[in-house]
């Protein structure tokens, strides 16, 4: 059960029940679709990019597990006003931080919140869940119009 | 839908199977005495592969021990061996669900393979543009995509039977579908997502009223329901030696010989033809002009020791007992506050796919997992199903004949976990 407390922590299930930025973004330049075909999760990412590339908002909008859905909740939060670089970094970070490649160095400050998101290394079969979110943000920077997909 | 109403399976049988000992049975399965996560395995993820038995462990052991060889072709005492081992599995089978000869079994990697077979082969030469081909809303992918297939190179068209709310099909709009351009229909025996059992004999004799052959997806069906193709009468029967606790990579079409011989064949190669020349290929007789290359030989002997093995424990004797468990489950599960069945067909298989209130079924399958409980989560290749039952994806536990009352009871305080880690 330990490692269970790990995975569902509190706050990512309290983001699962209630998700923020959960909606559609009528401004948005970006917008890209996420699917995992595995499980059927399915999400939609909306962004409204300025010209020099930062983040003025997103948002989110979709159905899946409680993993994929808080993950994509956090993730509208720690991306708003950042620049485009600074959240592929980010997503970079937390790609290794959920499949366990960066526990050696202990406390990953610029993960900030998302670090709860740790327990996720223990479970392989999740880090697809964990990571839905982020490929679709990674597809709507891009300017892709096609649905992004976990495989 | 009112769930509690319609949720119980008619029982019919009462109480257990004669003679039949569960916990003697599993003693014949090595994997069930391991523990996952600390716990005992309940494995309840059958639908999706069951697990083997000793014996068909021992028979592809022993296969490649002392008679490993190529068959139909060497004159050595090996070859001999396994030829007479493989072509034995083959008469196994075909007394298993009672085809009229060996030769009417052709064997492919699995139903998928086998549906694909027919789709490219027959499907190809007799159906055109502006036909239709006939399925059910409970099909697996694996009876939709290759007659997808088929229709974009014919220019046909696909037609799906509807359900009702309980997971059956509805035989008048299947009778209603069914017109001059009607060319074929292939039908699940058994649901994988949901277990209705269809009522093929029904289908079959509405089907054959109008000379259409009907195509008979009996993966899920066969280790759970005793399957007598000339009872049945259907025109193709495809099934997977893995799950029947057999090998996976094996599995078995049967075809009615006229069909069959009419068919072109499906891949070329060795073992499929009598006389090749570069001008012209005469092709071997039933069934190795579908067999071409060489086979899953230690495939064969497996799936032959998995039949044997079903048909010694005793297939009334095992759906007995899994419909035992499927009443207890059903019961126990409905007590669980928003837990919801999905799939309350009247005739049912050991098949319990299940949503439990907001909680996804990926995080249902995450929990039960750590108290060593294996069950399916997802859309189970089924999508358009969830879809016609507004769900993305459900819970699904499945048995077989090694399962028991107390992994049922575990199951239950399982699903009780998942609704405190996640509550």
């Amino acid at each position: 059960m330990a490692d269970l407390r790990e995975l569902y922590q509190e706050v990512i299930l309290e983001h699962s029940k209630t998700p923020r930025n959960y909606r559609a973004l009528a401004e948005a330049n970006h917008k890209a679709e996420g699917y995992n075909p595995l499980c059927g999760d399915h999400f939609t990412v909306y962004l409204d990019v300025e010209e020099d590339g930062k983040i003025r908002d997103i948002a989110f909008q979709g159905s899946g597990c409680a993993i994929s859905k808080a993950s994509a909740s956090m993730m509208t939060q720690s991306i708003k006003g950042k620049s485009r670089e600074e959240a592929e970094q980010l997503f970079d970070r937390f790609h290794k931080l959920v499949t366990g490649q960066l526990h050696a160095n202990g406390d990953q400050p610029d993960l900030g919140k998302l670090s709860v998101f740790a327990g996720v290394s223990e479970f392989p079969m999740r880090v697809k869940c964990a990571t839905l979110a982020w490929h679709t943000l990674r597809a709507a920077l891009e300017g892709k119009l096609e649905t992004a997909s976990t495989e | 839908m009112n769930a509690a109403a319609n949720t119980y399976p008619q029982v019919q049988t009462a109480g257990k199977p004669a003679g039949f000992d569960v916990f003697k049975i599993r003693e014949d399965f090595p994997i069930l005495r391991q523990k996952v996560h600390g716990k005992p395995l309940v494995y309840l993820d059958n639908a999706a592969t069951a697990q083997k038995p000793q014996a068909v462990i021992d028979a592809i052991s022993s296969y490649y021990t002392s008679s490993n060889a190529n068959i139909h072709r060497g004159v050595h005492a090996l070859s001999e061996i396994a030829t007479e081992s493989y072509e034995h599995a083959r008469a196994k089978l075909q007394r298993f669900i009672n085809a009229a000869e060996a030769g009417e079994i052709v064997f492919v990697r699995g139903t998928t393979e086998g549906i694909n077979l027919v789709a490219q082969t027959y499907g190809r030469a007799n159906i055109g543009a502006g036909d239709e081909v006939v399925i059910s809303a409970l099909e697996h992918h694996s009876n939709i995509v290759p007659w997808q297939i088929l229709c974009q190179q014919q220019g046909a068209r696909l037609r799906v039977i509807p359900v009702n709310d309980r997971g059956e099909l509805l035989l008048d709009e299947f009778e209603k579908l069914l017109g001059p351009k009607t060319r074929l229909v292939a039908i699940a025996h058994v649901s994988n997502a949901l277990g209705t059992i269809v009522p093929l004999q029904k289908v079959v004799e509405i089907a054959h009223h109008r000379n259409l052959p009907v195509l008979v997806d009996g993966a899920q069906a066969v280790p759970h329901i005793a399957v007598d193709v000339r009872a049945l009468d259907c025109d193709f029967y495809v099934f997977s030696g893995h799950k029947i606790y057999g090998p996976t990579g094996i599995g078995a079409l049967y075809g009615k010989r006229a069909l069959l011989e009419a068919m072109p064949p499906y891949q070329g190669g060795g073992d499929m033809i009598s006389s090749v020349t570069f001008e012209k290929t005469l092709y071997n007789k039933l069934p190795y002009k579908f067999e071409a290359g060489t086979p899953d030989i230690s495939g064969v002997i497996g799936f032959g020791a998995a039949i044997d093995y079903v048909t010694n424990v005793g297939l009334d004797r095992i759906a007995a007992h899994e419909h035992e468990l499927l009443v207890y489950a059903t019961e126990a599960l409905s007590s669980i506050p928003e837990l919801r069945i999905i799939g309350t067909a009247k005739s049912k298989a050991a098949v319990i796919s299940f949503v439990l209130g907001d909680i996804h079924a990926h995080d249902v399958g995450t929990v039960l997992d750590q108290e060593g409980i294996a069950i399916r989560t997802g859309h189970h290749c089924a999508q358009p199903l969830m879809q016609r039952f507004g769900v993305e994806a459900t819970a699904r536990a499945s048995f077989a004949m090694y399962n028991t009352r107390e992994e049922v009871d575990a199951l239950v305080e399982g699903i009780q976990k998942v609704r405190e880690v996640l509550a």
